[in-house]
Parts: structure tokens; sequence; C-alpha cells
């Protein structure tokens, strides 16, 4: 099968068959929208929950906020509808813990709280997830039967 | 920030910056341990962010991460990491003895290297800008390149996609290491050392 790999502040829809995968993923959310029954699926892979107040913001792939709108009106184009949509996330973790009030360390949780509040928006449902922690995550998306692939050095490998 | 800005004169400043830094930080080394170690001259580089996975060896090479933030009159952080066989060779440089496992006490030996090398870049850079800057306790990750440094993508992201990178071999024996270093400062603070260093 096809897989197709989504960099940082990237984002590729496809449909099935294929498997779009993200490779370490840290602070980054890495985001599916799949819709179930026309097998059409998006990944985004934003490193910033928020455009707004962001000059440097031309790419839209790079935040939560417009990389979400950006994914799912792809996946419309490519024929997904958008009630058959529901999301899948995993990432946002916080590699790093200062003693100090830096908050760019915090970037993972307010990434996927701004992914969570961006879905619920646009009246898509989290089906599964798999966030926060530690460490890295490589994720791997079929785009037929629906299923990610989670996969850690050392927090094992599950499938959400 | 426009690349124009990363003009001739400014990347030979950090070239000097990294030149003495990594001078500052083996002799350090080297004092620490009583051993002689042998440096080549130090690579100075401005990337693009995207392409540092692959120049580490792919996004899901595990690698050793510590990072630093700086503080006072500028603001930022600062990374340096070391591929695997690089922080094994280190240890075996710094603990005597063959290390296999990475466990507390080598951990807390690593974040203290990268305390000494990150310290002696930012002292250099310190001494060419006149700016006063203090580095925090550091914080070690040992995970995915991709993972971990996202962190310092993500940071670079709210400014712009480049970064100032600095690669230096040193060898001790038959022990060679590989350490890399970022050096990440927010937007004003980046401002401030250009306009020190002439160029603004």
């Amino acid at each position: 099968m096809r897989i197709i790999k989504v960099g940082m502040a990237d984002l590729k829809v496809i449909k099935a068959p294929g498997i779009l995968t993200t490779l370490g993923l840290g602070s980054c959310v890495g985001i599916v929208l799949y819709d179930r029954i026309n097998k059409i699926a998006g990944l985004a892979h934003p490193m910033l929950p928020s455009s707004v107040e962001i000059s440097n913001n031309q790419n839209k792939a790079k935040f939560v906020d417009t990389g979400i709108d950006l994914l799912l009106e792809k996946m419309l184009k490519k024929g997904a509808n958008k009630y058959s949509i529901v999301a899948k996330i995993a990432g946002g973790a916080q590699m790093f813990s200062f003693n100090s009030n830096n908050s760019i360390l915090k970037i993972g949780e307010k990434n996927v709280l701004a992914t969570r509040q961006k879905l619920r928006d646009l009246g898509i449902k989290i089906i599964s997830e798999d966030t926060g922690g530690n460490y890295g995550r490589t994720i791997q998306f079929n785009s037929e039967d629906g299923s990610l692939i989670v996969k850690t050095l050392g927090h094992g490998t599950k499938v959400i | 920030m426009k690349d124009d800005m990363f003009n001739n004169f400014f990347l030979d400043a950090l070239k000097e910056i990294g030149n003495i830094g990594s001078g500052n930080a083996i002799t350090a080394l080297a004092n620490m341990l009583s051993k002689r170690i042998n440096m080549s001259v130090p690579k100075v580089r401005i990337i693009d962010f995207k392409d540092i996975a692959t120049i580490l060896g792919g996004e899901e090479e595990l690698i050793v991460g510590i990072y630093l933030s700086l503080e006072d009159d500028i603001e930022g952080n600062i990374m340096f990491i070391l591929d695997i066989d690089s922080a094994k060779n280190l240890l075996n440089m710094l603990l005597d003895k063959e290390v296999e496992e990475l466990d507390e006490l080598a951990m807390s030996a690593l974040a203290e290297v990268g305390n000494i090398v990150s310290s002696s870049y930012v002292n250099a850079l310190s001494a060419l800008t006149g700016l006063k800057i203090t580095v925090s306790v550091p914080s070690l990750a040992i995970d995915m390149a991709g993972a971990i440094l996202s962190v310092p993508a993500i940071q670079l992201g709210l400014i712009s996609d480049k970064a100032l990178f600095i690669e230096t071999l040193f060898k001790e024996g038959n022990n060679l290491v590989k350490g890399s270093l970022f050096l990440l400062p927010n937007i004003e603070s980046f401002e401030k050392i250009l306009s020190l260093l002439g160029v603004l």
C-alpha cells in the first residue's frame, strides 16, 4: 500500500487505499480527519495552536485553527461528506520540563486544547486520542480501515 | 524575518561565536577530565529547520537533547544534541567505563556536559555583544529526533524557519563525539544581538 509522509507544518489528503504517516511527533499534534463512508482521509501536522496575532502566518498548515480548516476544505473538495467525518488525534507531548514559567514548553498541551476546541466548533467528533506525556510518537493512519497506529520508543505501540 | 538579515557579516560573527564557544567548551571539558581532547573546526550554518531531522539521521533516530533557557538581557533557548553513539562515547570519556545503558547517573552527567557546552557558547556571545546572559538548569530528553526537535522548531515557528546550527566534532582517545548546538533567541533578543553585532 502506498505510504504518504506528512512533514511538520504540512497536511495531506488521500482516498483509500493508502497510509498517511508522520514520524517523530513531539509537541506538535497529529490530526486525522476521516470520512468513514467515502474513505477519504486527511492528516495535518500543525506546530502552533493559533494563527491569530502571528505575523509569520502564511503557511496555514502550521497552525491548528487554519490547518484544520484547510484540511477539511481539501477533503470536501475530494468528495468527502462533512457529516461522515470523525477525528483521531495524537501527540502534544511536553518533551522537556523546567521549573520556570516558559510557556513555550506547554505548547503541546495548548495544541491539544486548541484542536479539541476547533473540532468542537466544527461539530467534528474526536473518536479516539493519544495525547500528552513526555515522549515522541510516530503515527500511521490506514485509510482503508480507519485504524491509527501510534508507535513510541520505550512506551509501547498501540492502535487507536 | 528576512533572509537578507543573514548576510555574510552576521554569519561571520556567528561563526566566530561558534569557534570561540567550541574552544571554550572543549577546554572546560579537558580541564574537568584532565585529558587531552582534540577538536575539529566547528561547522556553523544557518539552516532551514525542516531539514534538521534529516541532518541528524531521520525523524525516528534516537537522540539526546539537552535544553536550557537563556535569561537576563536576552531571552530564548539553547539546545545541545548528541546522537546515541556520541552520547555513549562521551560517557566513556567522563566515567572511564563502557556505558551500555543510559541510567540516572549517565543522564545527569550528560545534562552537565550540555550545561558546560551551552554556557561556553553563551559566554562567547556575551563577550562579543556585552550582553549579560545567564542559562537555566538543563533539562534532558532521550527520544526520537523529530519529537525532540519539534520543541525548538515550534519556538522558531513563531519567528522564522531558519536556525543557527553549530556542529562540533571532538575526540579523546578512541572516543569520537559529534555534538550539535542550536541557538534560539526570541525575536526581540535576536534583533538586539544583530544590532550589537553591527548588522542592524
